[in-house]
C-alpha cells in the first residue's frame, strides 16, 4: 500500500443515549488495535488524530472541544465523524435536553447530541455509526421509551450521503464486536488515504464482508440443528434455537469471529442470539427467552427441505431487518409512553 | 483566558479572587459529566463545586410491562464498561423473585466472570485513564517542581518493578509511549478474554440467565482461564509496589495532598461474589448469606463498621430528588409497603419509587442534573454515602468485618491480606492492605490496585471450587424456573466502581416497577432536597490547589484527580470542561459564605 501524508481527524461523540460500550469495545480490539491505528503502525494509513473522550490526554472541556468547533467551521477537512448512542428526539418537549456534550461557547446550556450531528455531519468525509443504538436506535428506542430515540439512519435519512459521497457506515452490535469496529475504522482511513475503493455496504449500511452471513451459518452448533437435536436446558452444548436463539435470521459474524481473539461469542458458547445487530432489535426479538416464531416450522423440517426453510426464513428476516415504526423525527412521540404534562408545562 | 476583577474590588487588602471554571465534558471517564467550580486562587482552594450529568435514557420507564426474564439483557445496556455487573445484579434479583437457586458450578462461573471484570476494568481505568493524571507529560505541565523532585527520588521498590526513580514510573504512564500504559492495554484485553470465557461476551454478557449460566463447563474452559490468571498474578506482583511507590511519593512531594478529594469517611459496599454453599437468594435468609459473600457488604461511618446486614442496608436506601430534573411521586402508588420479613418499606425506597422526567434548562440555583440523589438513612440522617470508587469501600468493609478467610484472601479485622502462589518469574508473594487514615483521592486510587490483586486471589479460590464440582461430575450450570404472577426481588452486588442494587416488582407476570441504583448516582449526585451536596461536589469543595499554573493557564489537575478517583461512569450517573475563567466576585478574606 502506498504511504500517505494526509492528516485525517477522527471526531468521536459518545454522547448519544449510549452506554459508551462501543468506545470500550474499541479498546478491546486487536485486529487492529487502537495503538496500531493511532500510531500509524499499519502501512497505507494516513496520519490519524483521534478526538475521543475515553482516552483523550487533555482534561476535557474547551481544550478538548476545540477540534469539534474547528470541524464545524470547516477547518478540519477531512474528518470522520463517529457517533455512539441513539439520538434522542429533542423536539418533543418544551425545554431542557435529553443528552448534551459540552456547552455552547459563551453559553450555559449544553449542546445536544442531535445539535452536534446537525453541525458536523454536513462537513464530514464520512459518518460512522458505532453500535446498534447509533445505527438503528437499539435498546433506548424500545417501545414505551420517553425520549423518542432513533438511529442515525432515521435522523439523517436512509439515503443520506456525505459530501464525499460516502453513505452512512453502520457497525451494529450491542456492543459492536471489537474487531468489527476497528477494522471498519481502518478501512475508512485507508479509503480516505486513497488506498481502498468505496466501502461495500448492504441496504442497512453494514459492511458486507462483516454482516453478509447469519449467526446460524457460522455457528459450530449447526450440526446439532441439522440432526434435529435441540437443547432443552440453557446449559446444554446443543443447538439453542428452541430456547430463544434467533441465530438463523440474524446477520452477524460473532459465531465465526468469536468475541475477542476467537474467544467467546453467543450461541456457540451457550448464549442465545437476541438479534442485537438488527434494525428490529430489541422489540422484534422480545421476550428474548421464548422460542422465535418461525423456529418451530423450520427446525422441524431442517435438513430435508432446505429451500423451504430458506424461503420461510426470508420472511422472518425481512421483518427483523426493519425498525419498529415509532423511531422517527418530528414533534410527536409515538412510542407508547404517555407524554406527561411536565414535558410541556415547564416554561 | 480572560480574568477580570470586578469593579469595586478593593486593592491593597488581602483578597480572595473567585474564578468560575468548569470542565464539561470531562475526558477519560465513561459517560457525560460536567464539573462546575468556583476557585479561590488567593487561598489556593476550590470554593464551590457542582456536578452535572447530561444524559437521560429512561430504563425504569421502558422496562415497565416487559417480561421479567428480559431484565438482565436490558439492564446490562445501562453501562458499557461494567454492564455485566448490572446483568449479574439483575439475575440475582430475578433469582429471588423466581425462587430459583442456580447449581453451584453456575455460581462459581459467574464469580470467575465478575472477578475478571474487576481485573480488567480497574486495570484499564487505573493505568490508561487515571494514570495519565500522574504521568510525566501531565506532571511537567502542571507541577514542574514535583517533576524535578521525582527525577531525584529513587523508587523504594525499584528492585521489584524495575523503575529506578519516581520519574521513571511517571514516564511509564505517558499515553501510548509509556511502556506501563501500553502493557495495561494488552492486559485489559486478555482479562476480557477471561471474562468472555465465563460470560460469553464483554461487556454485555450472552450466557447469563436467571437460574445460572449457559456456559458449558469443561476442563479446557477453566484451563484457559487459569493460565491467563497466573499471567495476571505475575503482573500484580509488580503493579502493587509500582503504585505504592507513586502514591507514597505524591504525599511526600506535596505535603497536604491528603486533603485532595478528602471527605468524611462515609462508605458503602453492597458485597460481591456469592458463596453457593450458603446463598439461596431468598430475602428471608439474606442477612446470613450476605455475610458469606467473598467481599463483605458493609457501611463504614467515620472509620467504624456500622452494619454488615444486607436487609438493614436495603431498608435504609432513600432516593431524594433535590436538584434533579424529575417530578416527585407522592401521589403515586406504593408497590411494596412491607418487605418479606414484615419490615415497613419507605415510600422513597427503590421498590416504591417512580421515575417522572421533566426536562428543564440547567440552572445551578435550582435543578441541574439528570442524576437523582440516593442517600442512606441511619434512622436519623440521610447520609451521602460514597463508594470510594468501589475498591476503597470494598477493602474497608471487608477488612473491618473480619469474615473472609479463603487462604488466598484473609480479613484480619483491620486489614486485608492477599496471598499469591509462585508464578513463572517469582515465588509466593503476600500483600497487606491496611485501613488508611483518610477517604481521599490517593487512597481511592491505591485501593483500586489492591482490589485488582484481591479479585485475582479470589479467582484462585473460585477455580479450586469449580474444579471440585467438575471433577465430581457435577457439571450442571443452570436450573429451570417459572416466572410467578406476582413477586418482588432485589439484587445486591458491587459494580466495579461501587454499590449496585436492582429492585424489581412483578405483577401479572410482567415488570411493574424496576429501579437499578448504580454507583455513579451515589457518587455523582447533585445537592439533595436537604441541600446536602453529592460526594463529588463535597470532595472537590475545599480541595487544596497544588497546581503551579495560575488562572491564565490553569488545567485543573487537582480537581480532575479528585473526581476521577471515584471512577466516574456516567451512563449510570459527571464530563469536564475548562471554560474561560471569569472572575465572579471579589471578596475579602476570610471567605464569606456563598452559594
Amino acid at each position: 500500500m502506498k504511504s500517505s501524508d494526509a492528516l485525517v481527524n477522527v471526531l468521536w461523540i459518545p454522547a448519544g443515549l449510549s452506554c459508551d460500550g462501543d468506545s470500550v469495545a474499541l479498546t478491546a480490539a486487536m485486529q487492529p488495535s487502537i495503538e496500531e491505528i493511532a500510531l500509524g503502525a499499519l502501512p497505507g494509513l494516513p496520519n490519524v488524530k483521534f478526538h475521543w473522550p475515553l482516552i483523550e490526554y487533555s482534561l476535557g472541556g474547551a481544550e478538548f472541544l476545540k477540534a469539534f468547533f474547528a470541524a464545524e467551521r470547516g477547518e478540519l477537512d477531512p474528518f470522520v465523524l463517529v457517533i455512539e448512542g441513539s439520538i434522542a428526539n429533542e423536539t418533543i418537549k418544551a425545554e431542557g435536553y435529553w443528552t448534551g456534550f459540552g456547552n455552547e461557547p459563551g453559553g450555559d446550556q449544553p449542546i445536544t447530541f442531535s445539535g452536534w450531528i446537525d453541525r458536523l455531519a454536513p462537513k464530514a468525509y464520512a459518518v460512522l455509526a458505532a453500535g446498534t443504538c447509533a445505527t438503528y436506535g437499539g435498546i433506548h428506542a424500545m417501545a414505551g421509551n420517553p425520549t423518542g430515540a432513533m438511529g442515525i439512519l432515521d435522523y439523517l435519512g436512509w439515503d443520506w450521503k456525505s459530501s464525499a459521497g460516502v453513505p452512512i457506515v453502520c457497525v451494529p452490535g450491542c456492543p459492536t464486536q471489537p474487531d468489527n469496529l476497528s477494522e471498519t475504522i481502518l478501512y475508512l482511513l485507508w479509503q480516505a488515504a486513497g488506498n481502498a475503493p468505496m466501502i461495500p455496504l448492504d441496504e442497512a449500511g453494514r459492511p458486507k464482508w462483516l454482516f453478509g452471513a447469519t449467526v446460524h451459518e457460522g455457528c459450530d452448533r449447526g450440526g446439532y440443528y441439522e440432526q434435529g437435536d435441540f437443547a432443552t436446558t440453557y446449559d446444554s452444548p446443543k443447538c439453542l434455537v428452541k430456547l430463544g436463539c434467533w441465530g438463523p435470521v440474524v446477520k452477524c459474524n460473532v459465531t465465526k469471529r468469536g468475541w475477542m481473539g476467537g474467544v467467546g461469542g453467543c450461541p456457540n458458547v451457550g448464549g442465545i442470539c437476541i438479534g442485537c445487530t438488527m434494525p428490529g432489535f430489541p422489540d422484534k426479538f422480545m421476550p428474548f427467552m421464548d422460542e422465535p416464531p418461525g423456529a418451530k416450522v423450520s427446525s422441524t423440517v431442517s435438513g430435508i427441505y432446505g429451500n423451504m426453510v430458506r424461503s420461510l426464513r426470508q420472511i422472518t428476516m425481512c421483518t427483523v431487518d426493519k425498525e419498529p415504526k415509532w423511531r422517527h423525527k418530528g414533534t410527536e412521540l409515538t412510542t407508547g409512553y404517555k407524554v406527561p404534562p411536565s414535558y410541556t408545562s415547564s416554561k | 483566558m480572560a480574568i477580570q476583577d470586578l469593579p469595586g474590588a478593593s486593592s491593597g487588602t488581602e483578597k480572595s479572587r473567585l474564578v468560575e471554571m468548569s470542565w464539561d465534558p470531562i475526558t477519560r471517564i465513561v459517560g457525560s459529566l460536567g464539573i462546575y467550580t468556583k476557585i479561590d486562587f488567593a487561598q489556593k482552594k476550590v470554593a464551590e463545586c457542582h456536578a452535572t450529568s447530561s444524559i437521560f435514557r429512561g430504563y425504569s420507564i421502558f422496562m415497565k410491562g416487559k417480561d421479567p426474564r428480559d431484565a438482565h439483557f436490558i439492564t446490562s445496556r445501562i453501562c458499557g464498561i461494567c454492564g455485566d455487573n448490572h446483568a449479574v445484579c439483575s439475575v440475582y434479583g430475578q433469582n429471588m423473585a423466581f425462587g430459583v437457586k442456580p447449581p453451584h458450578l453456575g455460581e462459581w462461573i459467574t464469580n470467575l466472570g465478575e472477578a475478571a471484570e474487576y481485573m480488567f476494568d480497574h486495570n484499564i481505568f487505573q493505568e490508561n485513564l487515571v494514570g495519565v493524571d500522574f504521568c510525566e507529560q501531565m506532571v511537567r505541565e502542571t507541577n514542574p517542581s514535583v517533576w524535578e523532585k521525582a527525577k531525584n527520588t529513587p523508587a523504594p521498590n525499584a528492585g521489584v518493578h524495575g523503575y529506578k526513580t519516581i520519574a521513571d514510573i511517571m514516564s511509564a504512564l505517558n499515553p501510548f509511549t509509556g511502556d506501563f500504559y501500553r502493557q495495561a492495554l494488552q492486559i485489559s484485553r486478555y482479562t476480557r478474554e477471561m471474562f468472555c470465557l465465563m460470560e460469553g461476551r464483554h461487556v454485555h454478557p450472552s450466557t447469563l440467565y436467571a437460574g445460572g449460566v449457559g456456559t458449558v463447563a469443561t476442563q479446557q474452559l477453566f484451563t484457559d482461564y487459569y493460565t491467563r490468571l497466573m499471567r495476571y498474578i505475575e503482573y500484580m506482583k509488580v503493579c502493587v509496589p509500582f503504585h505504592d511507590d507513586l502514591f507514597d511519593f505524591i504525599y511526600d512531594a506535596m505535603p497536604g495532598y491528603e486533603h485532595n478529594g478528602e471527605r468524611r469517611i462515609l462508605l458503602g459496599c453492597w458485597g460481591a461474589f456469592q458463596d453457593p454453599e450458603y446463598c439461596d437468594f431468598s430475602y428471608r435468609n439474606m442477612t446470613n448469606w450476605g455475610r458469606k459473600m467473598f467481599v463483605t457488604p458493609g457501611i463504614v461511618i467515620d472509620g467504624k463498621l456500622h452494619t454488615t446486614d444486607l436487609v438493614q442496608i436495603n431498608l435504609g436506601i432513600r432516593i431524594l430528588l433535590g436538584s434533579s430534573y424529575y417530578d416527585d411521586w407522592q401521589s403515586e402508588e406504593t408497590f411494596v409497603p412491607t418487605d418479606p420479613l414484615g419490615n415497613p418499606v419507605d415510600r422513597r425506597h427503590p421498590w416504591n419509587m417512580h421515575t417522572k422526567p421533566t426536562p428543564k434548562k440547567r440552572d445551578f440555583a435550582n435543578q441541574y442534573s439528570w442524576v437523582m440523589s440516593p442517600r442512606w438513612f441511619d434512622g436519623k440522617d440521610h447520609l451521602a454515602l460514597d463508594t470510594g470508587g468501589g475498591a476503597l469501600a470494598r477493602m474497608w468493609s471487608t477488612a473491618l468485618a473480619g469474615l473472609v478467610d479463603i487462604g488466598y484472601v484473609q480479613s484480619t479485622g483491620s486489614s486485608v491480606k492477599i496471598n499469591f502462589p509462585k508464578s513463572v518469574l517469582t515465588g509466593p508473594v503476600s500483600f497487606e492492605w491496611k485501613t488508611p487514615k483518610w477517604s481521599n483521592t490517593i487512597e481511592r486510587d491505591r485501593a483500586r490496585t489492591y482490589f485488582q490483586a484481591y479479585a485475582a486471589a479470589a479467582a484462585l479460590h473460585f477455580l479450586d471450587k469449580a474444579f471440585e464440582e467438575l471433577h465430581a461430575g457435577r457439571t450442571k450450570t443452570w436450573e429451570p424456573f417459572t416466572v410467578p404472577q406476582d413477586a418482588i426481588g432485589c439484587g445486591f452486588t458491587e459494580a466495579v466502581r461501587g454499590v449496585l442494587s436492582h429492585h424489581v416488582v412483578i405483577r401479572d407476570g410482567k415488570i411493574a416497577n424496576y429501579h437499578p441504583w448504580p454507583p455513579t448516582p451515589w457518587n455523582g449526585n447533585p445537592r439533595d432536597s436537604y441541600g446536602t451536596p453529592g460526594p463529588y461536589e463535597d470532595a472537590v469543595q475545599n480541595t487544596p490547589i497544588f497546581e503551579e499554573n495560575g488562572p491564565e493557564n490553569f488545567k485543573g489537575i487537582d480537581i480532575m484527580r479528585a473526581v476521577r478517583s471515584f471512577d466516574p461512569c456516567l451512563p449510570c450517573g459527571v464530563h469536564m470542561y475548562l471554560g474561560d475563567g471569569k472572575t465572579l466576585e471579589t471578596v475579602h478574606s476570610p471567605l464569606a459564605p456563598f452559594g
